[in-house]
């Protein structure tokens, strides 16, 4: 693998990751709890739409065969999306949506922060915006959380079904791949390792303030980051693709 | 009737275009229908963002779909706005959300009609947005200041609601055959249903002629309906679509378009319930309304606890 394809499976990882999960949040819009959740989440949404739209513009640039980013975004199969896992699964509950959120923007914040010293200079300036948009989801998802932990039994009880349930998926954000590992020494994107330190620590945080149990560790789903999917993410994007794949090659 | 003294300095304050505000006397029936006004347009945002929402995930680029998605948003925005409006009046937002969910309160007639293809994004924003602002511009004028504030602001988002609805419009009706079509179709279905929404003929509006003598309303439905018709014939010329009404030609004399008849039996049926996604929009909300019941108690309890905490 040279160095342009590692980075060109890392702008697609970042790109995947981001629209996978603002399309899962953007299935909330008319149907939230309350009107101000429908607002806050079509903001995350679209922060996060805007976030993939910078990296496969930039993926398509590193490749050099003119894939735009909507020919990457429509264009590609559930096996070509490199996406982890914990992003593609479906929105559940409220509690699940929330609990979801929280763990990727957990791991999202402080790799975001990282990237900011990237040496590639495009990484480096998508991250700069990134940061202060992660913050906020950050701070969404875990002032919810603990509010549902810390709410009513019901609301707890659906909360911590709802991490015990995830727990697995979050494995897989951690472990490198060859073109992470690749970059991670060139100084372009950083250590997972260190990545998971400071998650490990805000999780900690936020369930200890939540009245939340942490799951323990134990078997890992992972394939996400190599193209191998859960069953969720075929029909997503059967969805998301439909006019592309219907009607080739027009403008919309 | 005669008019008690305060009923009297009301209307001449209104007269005089100057904005009644929440503390200031009014007539009980202004309060009444502001209300009933207010609650249904703000329960037409809500339900409104359903025909759209129906396209945010099969939206057929990554910036159709950030549009659209901004578009719904603000939506819900506007939504919020207009119940913060009720508010002022008296009425809870809780109470305004029960007559939503039990059919008691009305909203649009408009989105009681499906979103089939993705032209109908297009549509609805160039027709059933376009519309809306012909009502919503004369509301910045309106005699009660809560409800006229919000409304500049609100215009402002619908015109770009607008234009983005019609270069939705303007690329299918110079793309492909197949997108032309799509294009023609959803005028064909949209045109009528978007000049019901100015409401009932003049002489069939039960509110009419009071909310004009206290400036709620400071146009008739027919006159917005008429602006709405002529300037809309020109933009689907520029488009290359045909309006779908055989009686539809210019009037020298009138210096407007003349046009053919509404089917009121349709419109009048749909307000009563029997339009083809009225069940659905309003089990839409029921639906989210009950799902959600669980966390609004969880934040509820837990602001509870906080507050007990700092009190301690």
């Amino acid at each position: 693998m040279t160095q342009q394809e590692a980075l060109f499976r890392f702008a697609v990882r970042m790109g995947d990751n981001s629209l996978v999960l603002g399309h899962r949040l953007s299935e909330w819009c008319g149907h939230g709890p309350q009107l101000e959740e429908d607002i806050a989440q079509a903001n995350i949404a679209l922060d996060l739409i805007g976030q993939a739209r910078n990296y496969l513009t930039y993926a398509g640039e590193v490749e050099g065969k003119k894939r735009s980013e909507d020919d990457l975004a429509y264009l590609r199969t559930d096996r070509d999306y490199l996406n982890v896992l914990l992003c593609e699964l479906p929105k559940g509950d409220y509690a699940q949506t929330i609990a979801r959120s929280f763990l990727f923007d957990a791991f999202h914040l402080p790799l975001q922060q990282a990237l900011t010293t990237s040496t590639d200079e495009r990484l480096k300036g998508i991250a700069e915006k990134a940061v202060k948009e992660v913050t906020y989801h950050l701070r969404h998802s875990s002032e919810w959380l603990i509010r549902f932990g810390d709410g009513t039994e019901e609301s707890h009880s659906r909360a911590q079904v709802a991490l015990n349930d995830l727990w697995r998926y979050t494995g897989e954000l951690f472990i490198p791949d060859e073109a992470e590992e690749m970059l991670a020494k060139a100084g372009v994107v950083p250590k997972l390792g260190d990545i998971q330190k400071e998650w490990s620590a805000t999780v900690g945080r936020v369930l200890k303030e939540a009245t939340l149990n942490r799951p323990a560790d134990g078997w890992a789903a992972s394939g996400g980051k190599k193209g191998v999917h859960s069953e969720h993410l075929g029909p997503m994007l059967a969805e998301m693709q439909t006019l592309q794949r219907t009607y080739p090659g027009v403008e919309w | 009737m005669a008019e008690s003294k305060e009923e009297a300095l009301f209307q001449e304050k209104v007269d005089a275009e100057q904005k009644i505000e929440p503390k200031d006397w009014m007539p009980a029936d202004y309060r009444k229908n502001l209300i009933r006004q207010i609650s249904q347009h703000g329960h037409s945002e809500i339900v409104g963002m359903l025909p759209e929402g129906n396209w945010i995930t099969r939206a057929p680029s990554l910036r159709r779909k950030t549009v659209l998605l901004a578009k719904v948003q603000d939506e819900a925005g506007h939504g919020l706005y207009l119940y913060s409006a009720a508010e002022t009046l008296g009425i809870g937002r809780d109470e305004l959300n029960d007559q939503l969910l039990t059919g008691k309160a009305k909203y649009s007639s408009i989105f009681n009609y499906p979103t089939i293809t993705w032209a109908d994004m297009g549509a609805v924003g160039w027709l059933v947005d376009g519309a809306a602002i012909m009502n919503q511009v004369m509301l910045c004028r309106t005699s009660y200041g809560p409800y006229a504030r919000p409304m500049v602001r609100i215009c402002k988002e619908e015109s770009f609601h607008q234009r983005q609805g019609y270069e939705i419009m303007n690329v299918l009706s110079h793309g492909s055959p197949e997108q032309k079509a799509m294009a023609q179709d959803a005028l064909d279905r949209w045109w009528w249903p978007s000049l019901m929404m100015f409401g009932p003929s003049d002489a069939d509006s039960p509110h009419s002629a009071q909310s004009m003598k206290w400036k709620i309303k400071r146009q008739s439905n027919d006159e917005l309906r008429q602006i709405f018709i002529d300037r809309t014939v020109q933009q689907a010329e520029v488009l290359g679509l045909q309006i779908p009404d055989p009686e539809l030609k210019w009037n020298e004399e009138t210096q407007h378009y003349d046009w053919g008849t509404i089917n009121w039996d349709e419109f009048f049926n749909v307000i009563k319930g029997n339009g083809p996604c009225n069940k659905e929009r309003l089990t839409a909300r029921q639906k989210a309304h009950a799902d959600g019941a669980w966390v609004r108690e969880a934040a509820l309890a837990y602001a509870g606890k906080k507050a007990k905490k700092k009190a301690a």
